[in-house]
């Protein structure tokens, strides 16, 4: 049965959409029950490839068939399979969508109840998540780009969910005009692959591929694609847009699918192309994340919008991944090897951190949207009596975004700060000044939302339901969990990650089978 | 959008069902010919089309019942979704009616491409329901555009009922 979970992984998010139109007919109970247990069982499955894929495991699934080629009679065998390959790195990937996927879940039956149109959220919303796990789950190429195009296409709908608000309209028109450039994009780059190797298999490409000018034109493509999607800057305009205005639980799913994409440009800088284009590519990969940090947390500072600003850091969070990552690439195989592999440790924690401290400060700032019915900072005040597990749920995700010590988010900056001042001590500098204004910038949130006196105009506000507010402590759990046991974490799943992504031949040989 | 003229609405009688035929034929063969659930479907969908410009969308609104078409949407993936589960244990979307363990097809009438032409039916089936019902839609934002009729009395998800 263990074997069959990375199609189970696939299926039941891709069950739950189908089935959501009828669950939604039988009444709310039966709603609700199908968008929790889904989740749920998405999540199950995912802490199963997780524990599968500890100690160097790599699953490999071929859909339809025993091998990942097609027989043909004259012999002839061709790399044509539906084929998963999931290892440590995509593994961890999958469980922070499948949390996202579950908190989500909880948080919308309350949050989503006063609204109708919930056969189009719940399907879409389970298609969103289908999309996503497809993406961190998939060793084909060709199936990674139609996982991209599921899970864009569901969060062109559901960020204009709200329909009457021409702002969700116009977030949701730019999302899809970026993702399509994105998108045909990358068409152009895997008809270029298969033009050249006739395959689009993963690790069959990874086994031909010598760096010749063609490769080094795909890893351009895959690399501006990529960043778009994962919202680096410049190339992150849609992103505080789409944020803000997706409802909460879709935001929260949102920043996990912007995730896959940035696992999509790891795993094909590390799996599929190592070494390609030399030393350009891992400094491309630094300037996009010092430019990210630095400019998302400068364009959040000032802003008024509770998920907007929220938005322009996320901006900022995916630098400090690309620039670790970066720093990994570049040091790896030189004589700072053990810096590398410091900042590849740092940057997968951190792209777990970040999956769920966004996650749940999206939820947050869903919460104080539903209580207060505005998203104005200038408007909200003293909300930390009426609502004050909100708030306690907040000041953890906050203390964590911001690296306070001793939260999570501290662990994996300090390993970002140590393996990147090896490459240059200003990549370091850069970073702790993008920290310190993320710390202000929330500390301005919580002065602004929950502190100060109340506002006459927010007397009648109350906690949120306990639906939401289970969303949200399923988050923060996850937070302290990472906080109280960060070298249990690192040892049995940071370190495996990432000597997962740096076994290039282990990735190619648990397909081609010791090639 | 108004009906056209009876030359139109005459030809639309006759050829409006062969596109059905034709997307029937390319839905059935899509595992031996170019094809598939998704192009038949589309070509299929192309019948209401057919009729909506022929007879305008007033008449057509009389006639069809968006319901059918979002259970079609609604019943081809979920039936996609068991096919594909009958390739179990092997794995999903195994063929396991053309490849059975014993090497003997299961029975004598079901198809000799096995689950990959039940599974293009299914689709088929999918795409014919969602494109019709975004056909029909479209057709429906035309006809409230022009006359005005239904707007803004919408009471969608889009409406924050504090």
């Amino acid at each position: 049965m263990s074997r069959h979970l990375p199609a189970f992984l696939i299926m039941t998010p891709m069950l739950g959409a189908f089935l959501s139109p009828l669950a939604v007919m039988l009444g709310r109970t039966a709603r609700n029950a199908v968008l929790v247990l889904f989740s749920l069982a998405t999540l199950v499955i995912s802490l199963g490839i997780v524990s599968a894929t500890m100690g160097g495991n790599v699953l490999v699934y071929v859909m339809g068939g025993e091998s990942y080629t097609l027989t043909m009679p004259s012999g002839m065998a061709y790399p044509v399979r539906i084929m998963f390959e999931i290892d440590g790195f995509n593994a961890l990937m999958i469980l922070c969508v499948a949390a996202a996927t579950f908190a989500g879940a909880l948080f919308s039956v309350a949050y989503m109840d006063r609204f109708s149109g919930w056969k189009r959220y719940m399907s879409l919303y389970f298609m969103m998540a289908t999309g996503a796990l497809g993406m961190c789950a998939t060793g084909d190429l060709f199936n990674f780009f139609v996982f991209v195009e599921v899970s864009s296409i569901a969060s062109f709908g559901l960020v204009a969910f709200w329909r009457d608000k021409p702002e969700a309209i116009e977030a949701s028109f730019k999302y899809m005009l970026v993702s399509q450039i994105a998108a045909m994009l990358l068409l152009i780059a895997l008809g270029a692959l298969y033009g050249k190797y006739n395959a689009l298999n993963m690790a069959a490409i990874a086994s031909m591929a010598r760096g010749g000018t063609l490769d080094k034109i795909v890893l351009a493509l895959f690399v501006i694609v990529l960043a778009f999607k994962c919202g680096a800057f410049p190339m992150h305009t849609w992103m505080p847009d789409a944020y803000a205005e997706a409802p909460a639980g879709v935001t929260c799913l949102l920043v996990t699918v912007s995730q896959a994409s940035f696992y999509g440009l790891i795993r094909i800088c590390f799996s599929i192309f190592p070494g390609v284009g030399g030393a350009v590519v891992p400094w491309i990969l630094i300037v996009l994340g010092c430019a990210s940090m630095f400019f998302g947390v400068m364009m959040a500072v000032v802003q008024h919008e509770i998920k907007r600003l929220m938005g322009y850091h996320s901006i900022s969070q995916v630098g400090y991944m690309l620039m670790a990552m970066g720093v990994g690439l570049l040091a790896a195989g030189g004589a700072e090897g053990v810096y590398g592999f410091k900042a590849m440790t740092g940057g997968i924690f951190h792209m777990v951190n970040y999956s769920v401290y966004k996650a749940l400060l999206f939820l947050c700032a869903g919460a104080l949207y539903y209580a207060t019915g505005t998203r104005d900072l200038d408007r909200m005040g003293g909300l930390v009596r009426s609502m004050p597990w909100t708030a306690g749920m907040f000041v953890i995700a906050a203390a964590a975004i911001s690296g306070l010590p001793p939260f999570n988010g501290f662990i994996s900056k300090w390993m970002i700060y140590e393996s990147s001042f090896a490459v240059h001590p200003a990549l370091t500098a850069i970073a702790m000044i993008t920290s310190v204004l993320t710390l202000a910038s929330f500390a301005k949130v919580f002065q602004a939302a929950f502190l100060g006196p109340a506002k006459a105009a927010l007397s009648g506000v109350r906690e949120v339901p306990c639906a939401m507010l289970a969303g949200m402590a399923a988050l923060t759990l996850f937070i302290l969990l990472l906080t109280l046991f960060p070298s249990w974490f690192t040892s049995r799943l940071f370190d495996n990650a990432a000597h997962a992504l740096l076994n290039h031949q282990g990735y190619v040989s648990a397909v081609m089978g010791g090639v | 959008m108004r009906p056209m003229s009876v030359v139109v609405t005459k030809v639309c009688d006759i050829f409006a069902w062969f596109m059905v035929v034709f997307g029937a034929l390319i839905i059935n063969n899509g595992h031996n010919t170019p094809g598939g659930g998704f192009q038949g479907g589309a070509v299929v969908a192309t019948f209401l089309s057919f009729l909506l410009a022929a007879y305008g969308s007033r008449r057509v609104f009389a006639w069809v019942r968006e319901n059918i078409f979002g259970f079609m949407a609604c019943f081809g993936p979920l039936s996609f979704f068991v096919f594909g589960c009958l390739g179990f244990p092997h794995s999903f979307f195994f063929n396991s009616i053309a490849v059975p363990e014993g090497g003997q097809p299961i029975s004598d009438w079901l198809p000799y491409a096995g689950t990959i032409s039940l599974m293009d039916l299914s689709v088929g089936c999918g795409v014919v329901g969602a494109l019709s019902m975004i056909i029909l839609l479209m057709y429906k934002s035309i006809h409230m555009v022009e006359t005005g009729e239904g707007m803004g009395g919408e009471r969608g998800h889009d409406r924050f009922e504090r």
